[in-house]
């Protein structure tokens, strides 16, 4: 899938899984029982799977995972999906430890490794959970019953008389009579895909979904042994380091690379202006390229990150209505009370501590790749097509990838180290980014504008919504809020932005969120009514009500706080999961500080797989959420990005972070799960500014809420 | 201008024939094959990169060869007792206080190093003691809790 096919994706709301291509792996399989099945071949509705109707035809079924039952009893799944710190390796393995009742440790996830694993779209948009997991407890479920049969063969018992538990069938009536998976297994190889009525476990029957597990690479991650992308070395390999322009859109004027020529070692690989040096020691090409002298011309400057937001409006003209009902007019007319506002979101970059890299060789015309991807299987496509290599000749080889966020689905530095090794016909060549270049690259989450104007009547009843995103895209934005005249509408335009942009944690989301929710604390606060109430009046989603009150309880909101504190409210939708969060926080009048103090975050999330991992993701969230509420802005001159490392762009620190974060979810296990990785960040920006308001009565309009913002906010 | 420089490096003695000015993150990455200290930020505003000197935390991607001579250096590598877990690294797994772990091996190396100058940290000390380490998945609640966990198993162990 292409990046702009992945972002059109990524910034709507995703309900089902998108198409994929069929890739015939069942003759490269090995012995043991097989189950196959594909993503898109069914849909998920109220809890039960359903065959679409256009994968009924044909005896050989379309499929992208699979699960095998090896002869030793252990399970090996074959997935597309790849493990970027968010645990899916973990709460995959449960669903199927669950489902094939085997213990957990015998569960082995193969992912991401394009010649081992049947085609994927790639890990984003929260949807492994939401699309995978239903599938892959199909496919155990079926793998189970496929045991049974064989079971009863054996033993001599009906099938109705036996039950699976611990790696075996055991006869219910006599459990001295049993079989191990590994006997029923050995010799065989049976290839089924899914039926069409699979006997899944009812929530109280679980033993592990819904437990929590501890991460199962933790052991790896601590002892420096995991292996990410440029920890792989490979005998002659040589590291690259590209010469960079100052800006993006920059024309070679001349560029002189014979000093860095004549240093020991030195190889240059030039083609126009992509000037690369080639070095067996990495500080060697560094030191080597610093001395490659070139001049750029740049382009002339059009906006910065001040003047950006104007930009915008006027350059962001496609518009498009999303969501609308009722009036608008009418309901204008007709309220008491109206706020227009406009707020602001600069450009935010994804900030991953691994860089981007990739480890590259090109050998006996096949190109073998390790590259911290998302998206894996897009990767593979676009490096074949690009430089006309067959798509089986190139393998991308999956490893630990040192976070992503959306920010490792474009994939440029796979296709810069391509380049270079496949002009250096058997020499492994090793790119990784410097920060420098990580700032300049990344596919930024973009700068938005979002205009709200909305009317209610003198009890605090909404009854007009106007909502204009600009470069936001819509997702999480349909209504919670029962408000009869209301309307959606996102603009957007080819040529808004001066660099790349792209998808980041829960696209668009943080930026509408933060509209939403402080223009609705601004509307409470026109008649002095608390925002829990405001919201709980206006309401009309019980998801979202499940997460506001599970929330409400946790924080204890109407506590009484300390002088100079204040606390804050943020509701949305993010993947399919309704998520409130209220912080407290703490102002310094004078400087303009703000400290978080506690956050809680309320889920409902349908279904929860590994209540650990859930937890961890949304502190994750909170924590990560921080930066962009109270820091982060790429600082830029049109195509110059100023923000360069660390020290300009402050992520959280330990000491931006809350003293305790509470997680709450919703008792949901009939549910279908939902996203678990996304939703909570998209409510911090406006949960911190409601909160500051409430703490000094500084409303700050534009994210992040720096010490200046909220000091001018008071003036 | 090539020379040879003696350490010790995680016990043992080694030496390496390099330039004074080579940095020791990329010599202990390319030239001993230690890819546990990472390159994050490449000027020390990161943490991904540290180790031990001397038993202190130092960003290895500031320091050079020169500096490191007749001098201990310890990584992540060296950290455990054979399959034995340091307290530090045993208390991330039990915390769960890592998730994609590329920040893991600096943020354990920077605990030690604080652990060794102030074995009984407040919550305040360690906060302000990790300051400079970055971790973008948001693990800072479990990681200050980790710490403090560490510290209580080694001073208990004393």
């Amino acid at each position: 899938m292409k990046p702009e096919e992945i972002n059109r994706y990524y910034f709507s709301d995703v309900n089902s899984p998108p198409g994929v291509n069929r890739r015939d792996f069942l003759k490269k399989l090995g012995g043991g029982i097989i189950i196959v099945f594909s993503f898109s071949a069914y849909t998920v509705v109220n809890g039960c799977l359903q065959k679409k109707e256009e994968e009924e035809a044909g005896d050989v079924p379309e499929f992208n995972a699979y699960l095998r039952v090896k002869e030793d009893g252990t399970v090996d799944c074959y997935s597309g999906k790849i493990e970027m710190g968010q645990g899916i390796n973990t709460s995959l393995s449960q669903i199927l430890a669950d489902e094939l009742e085997v213990p957990f440790e015998s569960i082995n996830m193969i992912m991401g490794e394009t010649s081992l694993v049947p085609y994927d779209a790639g890990t984003w948009g929260s949807m492994t959970t939401r699309f995978h997991d239903p599938l892959i407890r199909a496919a155990a479920a079926e793998a189970r019953e496929v045991l049974k049969e064989l079971a009863s063969e054996k033993l001599q018992i009906p099938v109705s008389e036996l039950k699976a538990q611990d790696g075996k069938i055991i006869s219910i009536n006599n459990p001295k009579k049993n079989i191990s998976y590994a006997k029923l297994t050995i010799g065989k190889k049976i290839v089924k895909g899914l039926g069409e009525k699979i006997p899944l476990k009812k929530p109280g029957e679980f033993k592990v979904i819904g437990k929590p597990f501890f991460r199962r690479d933790a052991v790896e991650k601590v002892t420096g042994v995991a292996k990410y992308t440029a920890d792989v070395k490979i005998d002659g390999m040589l590291y690259a380091r590209i010469v960079r322009p100052p800006a993006h859109g920059s024309t070679l004027i001349f560029a002189d690379t014979s000093e860095a020529e004549s240093m020991e070692g030195v190889e240059i690989f030039r083609e126009e202006d992509f000037i690369v040096v080639l070095h067996s020691d990495p500080e060697a090409a560094m030191l080597a390229a610093d001395k490659v002298k070139a001049e750029w011309k740049i382009p002339d400057a059009k906006a910065d990150d001040e003047t950006i937001f104007e930009h915008i409006k006027r350059t962001a003209v496609d518009t498009n209505v999303r969501y609308k009902g009722g009036d608008l007019k009418k309901g204008k007319k007709e309220s008491a009370i109206i706020v227009e506002e406009e707020y602001h979101d600069g450009y935010k970059a994804h900030a991953s501590i691994e860089t981007h890299a990739a480890t590259a060789v090109y050998n006996n015309e096949k190109l073998t790749i390790y590259a911290s991807s998302q998206t894996p299987f897009g990767t593979r496509q676009a490096i074949s097509e690009r430089y006309s290599i067959p798509l089986e000749n190139v393998l991308i080889k999956q490893i630990y990838i040192g976070g992503g966020f959306g920010g490792k689905i474009y994939d440029q530095q796979a296709r810069e180290a391509a380049r270079i090794a496949i002009k250096k016909e058997g020499t492994p060549i090793q790119l990784m980014w410097n920060r420098q270049e990580e700032f300049m690259y990344d596919m930024f989450r973009p700068a938005a504008v979002v205009k709200v104007g909305a009317g209610m009547d003198k009890t605090g009843k909404l009854n007009y919504w106007n909502f204009e995103i600009f470069c936001a895209g819509d997702r999480g934005t349909e209504l919670f809020y029962d408000i009869p005249n209301h309307q959606t509408t996102v603009s957007d335009g080819p040529e808004v932005h001066p660099f790349g942009t792209g998808a980041w944690r829960a696209p668009g989301n943080p930026s509408t969120t933060f509209a939403r929710e402080s223009h609705i604390d601004i509307m409470a606060s026109k008649i002095n009514m608390d925002p829990l109430e405001f919201r709980l009046k206006n309401m009309n989603n019980q998801r979202a009500l499940n997460s506001l009150q599970l929330a409400a309880k946790s924080f204890d909101w109407n506590k009484e706080l300390p002088e100079g504190h204040g606390k804050g409210i943020a509701v949305g939708e993010d993947a399919g999961t309704l998520v409130t969060v209220m912080v407290e926080v703490k102002v310094d009048k004078s400087s303009g500080q703000v400290q978080v103090i506690r956050a809680v975050v309320g889920q409902d999330m349908g279904q929860v797989i590994n209540p650990q991992g859930t937890i961890i993701q949304a502190e994750g969230c909170v924590n990560m959420g921080l930066g962009y509420t109270l820091s982060e802005d790429v600082e830029f001159n049109w195509k110059t990005v100023k923000s360069k490392n660390f020290d300009d762009y402050q992520i959280t620190h330990f000491s931006t972070v809350p003293e305790t974060i509470e997680t709450v979810l919703a008792d949901a296990m009939d549910q279908p799960p939902q996203g678990g990785g996304e939703p909570a960040i998209i409510c911090m920006g406006a949960a911190v500014a409601n909160a500051v308001f409430d703490a000094c009565g500084a409303r700050v309009f534009r994210m992040p809420v720096t010490p200046e913002r909220v000091l001018a906010a008071l003036a | 201008m090539k020379e040879k420089i003696e350490f010790e490096l995680n016990g043992k003695k080694v030496n390496v024939e390099l330039d004074k000015s080579q940095t020791l993150l990329w010599v202990l990455r390319t030239y001993f094959n230690l890819t546990g200290t990472k390159y994050g930020c490449g000027e020390g505003y990161c943490g991904a990169c540290t180790v031990l000197i001397n038993n202190e935390a130092v960003r290895s991607c500031a320091t050079k060869m020169g500096e490191v001579a007749g001098k201990s250096v310890v990584t992540i590598e060296g950290l455990a007792k054979g399959d034995v877990l340091h307290p530090v690294q045993k208390a991330f797994v039990e915390h769960d206080a890592l998730q994609c772990g590329y920040c893991t091996p600096g943020m354990i190396m920077n605990a030690v190093g604080l652990l060794n100058q102030n074995p009984n940290p407040s919550r305040e000390d360690i906060i302000w003691g990790m300051e400079d380490n970055l971790c973008r998945c948001g693990a800072h609640n479990r990681i200050i809790d980790a710490i403090q966990t560490a510290a209580g198993e080694i001073n208990g162990g004393k």
